[in-house]
């Protein structure tokens, strides 16, 4: 690795680990409604908004209650994108003559789903298929209100543990509003004026018409860019404006933008380890978790960089070349260090945005982007979602434990027992069964296979899963050659969506009240301690050892076969 | 209507009300704010950042490449977006690494082989000279505005023959138009094509 890329990686992991704490504790003062800087401003502009809602901010609810505001938000959401996306041609800032694929039933409903569950796969380019009002009115509020639910139900997770005997798990509606007007819109002011002025583009022009220095004719798209650019990653979204997402040089237009639009994903969900921390008092507890992110995140950058850097031998021994790696699909103001920084924090995160074609890296480089959202993005992880996916590995991994020592597994005070036990098997079951069914049907159908209209052999067996496993964590990063714009791929991912989504949320927040109602135990000399190196250890090798096995076959199939096959030098 | 329906009805209508009172906040006001504040301070970088003629007509901008084919002009990265450097419709060429028309091509597609020859013909290179991969790979965009300086040294003979340019005067123009990497650590070192082509022609007609 050269000092440059090095560099690179070791400032974004420093900056992260030093924003964790004072994020974190922001997080956790914002949702347990202590005094902040910003209130004498949005507490009134709170309390207006319950008035006009009808919400009744110091209501508490029960789980069940909790999951039905999530869920309605996220039908009303869907519903209203659905709506605004139909009648799109109606709308003021719709260029027809650009345009150019229509928008079907299928793709409206896939996109609606989509925005609303964060997940953001996108089977459209933006700038042939979206208006602007379209991009604004469905896709950066699909994207705001996406985010702010998922943090919202992050946030019930915690009141979980942190309850004794009390299964109140706070007021939904409240931790929505308050995600959005404390966390969300304010960073996403500030870093979307820094957008523009670094050069991503915020206007409501028609296409320009440029003639060129040698005289060709060349339509450049424009647009309210910035807008989504800044929330797909703050969210932990990803839909872009433009068919590249954040290739596109109006989007993400210097190494610059990108860095700070990666901090913008990772920082909020990494703090909210500590918030975990700080709501439980088990601080030490929310840092285990975030050092056991920064491990596999250090160790998927290094095997990731590892093969873009040496590139594809085929490419190299066609001619002779100065060896700096694979850069089909990538630009040149990322190289490849920015390309891998991005490829692997949006994949851990459930945000999908991409600035670099992951279709066109290498079978293994690619392989770790597909990996990272196959065992449900913990390192990081989507706003919430992220949380509660590793505590699930640590309740899976205390129940290991417990079985090799003979005692009910616990973790910070709550006692794992059968029916939680039950719980957390329903949560780590739904993405293995939805992504290798779905794919399963897909290699075996004609309307399947019939999406692999640009690479086939091993890596059209890697595209299909990766679009599944996309979907299903909610991703919606893509191998961009399948053409997913079909009915069969339209209605088939969103099933994987839903699973992803709700499937996984549902669990989330039983489990969630389960727990909250139990009283806190005092921890015995029997009880295994969760913020030890030796449960760092335990921890790792628990996910390494089941989240590998579950897909060893397909990913056989797909990227390794390929890999060797490309060092055989075997075309298709 | 049973307590149980009515409450469930009422759950409903929050939501929706919610759901739409942050829809126009977070949709219709948000991007207006950021709209207002991106024409009050940053308009050249919110429209584009767009390049234009004397008479006001839109050459390109700074931000997104352009085809130049001319052997007088650097040349940009090879493009997939639509028949090249198409502004409306950016695209990869999402081609795997094990695609046999990545590395051939086919019939109206350059693969790597024919790229390679094709450069090494219009500069006028040994098969022993190192080609840089940002000149026979397509960008993920289809629209990047840059080349790597490498890329830009190994057409530089070829300009300065064409325009009878003296070689000192290019090589200083490539290296006023070659930007660090941001703040010495971010990205990489980069030629932007099409201001570099644009100071050339400059320069060039000031010569009698």
């Amino acid at each position: 690795m050269t000092l440059e890329a090095f560099l690179q990686y070791l400032i974004f992991i420093a900056v992260v680990s030093a924003l964790v704490r004072p994020v974190g504790a922001y997080m956790a003062d914002v949702f347990q409604r202590k005094t902040t800087f910003l209130d004498r401003v949005l507490v009134p502009l709170e309390g207006i908004s319950y008035k006009i809602c009808g919400i009744d901010g110091e209501q508490q609810m029960k789980w069940s209650e909790y999951f039905f505001g999530f869920l309605w938000v996220t039908v009303w959401g869907t519903l209203l994108l659905f709506g605004v996306l139909s009648l799109q041609v109606f709308l003021p800032w719709f260029f027809a003559k650009y345009m150019t694929t229509p928008m079907t039933f299928d793709l409206a409903l896939n996109t609606a789903i989509s925005f609303s569950t964060t997940t953001t796969w996108q089977a459209y380019g933006g700038e042939t298929t979206m208006g602007y009002a379209s991009q604004l009115v469905a896709l950066v509020s699909g994207s705001f209100l996406g985010g702010a639910a998922g943090l919202a139900v992050g946030v019930a997770f915690i009141r979980g543990f942190a309850n004794s005997r009390d299964d109140n798990l706070g007021n939904f509606y409240v931790d929505f509003f308050r995600a959005l007007y404390w966390i969300l819109l304010p960073l996403s002011l500030i870093g979307g004026i820094f957008l523009i002025s670094q050069g991503t583009i915020m206007n409501f022009e028609s296409y320009t018409q440029a003639v060129g220095l040698e005289g060709h004719p060349q339509a450049l798209a424009q647009g309210p860019a910035a807008a989504l650019e800044i929330i797909k990653n703050l969210g932990t979204n990803g839909g872009g404006f433009f068919n590249v997402n954040g290739a596109h040089p109006y989007a993400n237009p210097s190494a610059l933008t990108n860095f700070v639009g990666m901090l913008a994903i990772a920082v909020l969900p990494a703090a909210f380890t500590y918030t975990f921390g700080a709501m439980t008092n088990r601080r030490r507890d929310g840092w285990a978790l975030y050092v056991v992110m920064v491990i596999f995140f250090v160790a998927q950058i290094a095997c990731c960089h590892y093969f873009e850097s040496h590139g594809n031998p085929m490419i190299n021994h066609a001619t002779h070349l100065t060896d700096r790696g694979n850069f089909e699909g990538k630009e040149v103001r990322f190289g490849v260090p920015q390309s891998v920084l991005t490829a692997m924090t949006t994949s851990n995160t459930s945000t999908g945005s991409y600035n670099s074609m992951h279709d066109s890296y290498t079978p293994l480089g690619g392989m770790v982007a597909l990996i990272n959202m196959l065992v449900g993005q913990f390192v990081f992880g989507g706003l919430g979602g992220g949380l509660y996916c590793i505590v699930f590995w640590v309740l899976f991994t205390m129940f290991v434990v417990g079985l090799m020592v003979g005692r009910t597994p616990e973790y910070l005070g709550e006692k794992i027992g059968p029916n939680e036990v039950k719980l957390v098997a329903l949560y780590t079951l739904v993405t293995p069964l939805t992504v290798l069914i779905l794919s399963a049907i897909a290699i075996s159908t004609k309307d399947g296979l019939a999406g692999l209209t640009t690479n086939i052999g091993p890596h059209g067996a890697s595209s299909i899963l990766y679009a599944y496993a996309s979907c299903c964590a909610t991703n919606g990063q893509n191998f961009a050659g399948l053409s997913a714009n079909s009915p069969f791929y339209n209605f088939s991912t969103v099933l994987a969506m839903i699973a992803g989504r709700i499937g996984l949320a549902l669990p989330a927040v039983a489990l969630a009240g389960r727990l909250a109602l139990q009283p806190t135990r005092a921890s015995t000399p029997g009880t295994m301690p969760s913020d030890t190196p030796t449960f760092v250890l335990v921890l790792i090798s628990t996910i390494l050892i089941i989240g590998g096995l579950s897909y060893f076959p397909i990913l056989i199939i797909g990227p390794v076969m390929e890999h060797y096959l490309m060092h055989g030098g075997q075309l298709f | 209507m049973s307590d149980e329906k009515k409450s469930m009805i009422k759950q409903a209508l929050t939501g929706l009300r919610a759901t739409l009172l942050l829809t126009v906040i977070t949709g219709v006001l948000f991007p207006a704010i950021l709209y207002a504040a991106g024409q009050a301070l940053f308009p050249e970088q919110a429209n584009g950042s767009l390049i234009r003629r004397a008479d006001g007509t839109v050459i390109g901008s700074k931000l997104i490449g352009q085809s130049f084919a001319d052997p007088k002009y650097f040349h940009p990265r090879p493009s997939a977006a639509g028949s090249g450097y198409a502004g409306e419709s950016s695209s990869g060429t999402n081609l795997g690494p094990t695609t046999g028309k990545l590395i051939n091509g086919d019939k109206d597609f350059s693969g790597i082989k024919q790229l390679a020859l094709q450069y090494r013909q219009e500069n006028g290179l040994a098969d022993d000279v190192a080609l840089p991969e940002d000149a026979l790979t397509r960008s993920g965009s289809g629209l990047d505005p840059h080349i790597s300086p490498i890329n830009a040294a190994l057409q530089s003979a070829r300009v300065v023959k064409t325009r009878h340019l003296d070689a000192g005067v290019v090589a200083q123009l490539v290296a006023q138009h070659t930007e660090p990497r941001e703040l010495g650590v971010f990205g990489e070192p980069r030629v932007n094509v099409l201001l570099l082509n644009i100071a050339l022609d400059q320069v060039h007609e000031e010569k009698p």
